[in-house]
């Protein structure tokens, strides 16, 4: 198993506050701004809620799902992020969904894209807007009642949190 | 308020193409402060659809992780020649609609 998998967010708490150190003051700033802007990023806890709302409570599988987006954005404000699945999508086994998460953010569900039988490719593309530097999880629901989890960590050069006025 | 929508002219019967959507919105979050730090009120899309020949091809059902101008690519398999019709819905209840023609041979 890639250790992408083993702690879904699980050190959410050190990641965010690694990355807000990053820049300078951004530690200090970074408290602050974040309280006003109605409370703390998603705890690890949050994400795995989420996940397991979606997936009423199957764990998610590893390797089907590719998650692509930059290793370092500038801002948090929108960093593109493409998610595949690796399926056939024939009409008996197909993806029938693709939910984005992000485990730093307030709310960890960015969006949820239900895929037709006329998608021709097990990909979509957004572009999300990020708290901190976190992880991006692209979580699949297959036609056969499986899900598919892939993620990949980003970082964000101005912490996103400083930058809450820009979004 | 406009959508700027990329897909192919043509495409090859049974063949995937890519199609790139992006709508001018605010996609107000509500996260977002003035200089005085008065919230700006939130007002985000909330639904994204796109159909082809009157079927559903993606639907979009999206939160406050979406950035601004929200940006969405996807592909479809070309069946026959027909029209993409996008429709996008805001939670202030507007509506935003853009079509285009598939050319399939």
């Amino acid at each position: 198993m890639k250790k992408r998998g083993s702690g879904i967010g699980g050190a959410t708490r050190r990641r965010f506050v690694a990355g807000a150190a990053a820049g300078a003051a951004a530690v200090a700033v970074a408290a602050p701004v974040l309280l006003r802007a109605g409370g703390a990023g998603a705890t690890g806890a949050d994400l795995e809620a989420a996940i397991r709302a979606i997936t009423k409570g199957v764990r998610p599988r590893e390797d089907r799902v590719k998650v692509d987006a930059p290793p370092l954005a500038e801002t948090g404000t929108a960093v593109p992020v493409t998610v595949t699945v690796e399926s056939p999508m024939t009409e008996q086994d197909r993806v029938s969904a693709i939910h984005i998460l992000l485990e730093a953010n307030p709310e960890p569900e960015a969006g949820r894209f239900t895929l037709g039988p006329r998608c021709g490719k097990a990909e979509v593309a957004t572009r999300v807007r990020m708290f901190a530097a976190q992880k991006v999880y692209g979580l699949a629901a297959m036609s056969d009642g499986t899900f598919w989890i892939g993620s990949i960590h980003v970082e964000v050069t101005l912490a996103a949190c400083v930058e809450m006025d820009v979004r | 308020m406009s959508a700027r929508i990329r897909v192919p002219e043509l495409a090859k019967r049974g063949e995937a193409v890519e199609i790139r959507t992006l709508l001018e919105h605010l996609n107000e979050s509500g996260w977002r402060r003035d200089e005085e730090g008065k919230i700006y009120p939130r007002r985000i899309v909330t639904t994204f659809v796109c159909t082809y020949g009157g079927a559903e091809v993606i639907r979009g059902d999206l939160k406050r992780g979406i950035s601004r101008n929200p940006y969405f690519s996807f592909w479809l398999r070309a069946e026959e020649s027909g029209e993409l019709v996008f429709r996008w819905e805001d939670e202030g209840g507007a509506v935003f609609e853009e079509k285009a023609r598939l050319e399939v041979v």
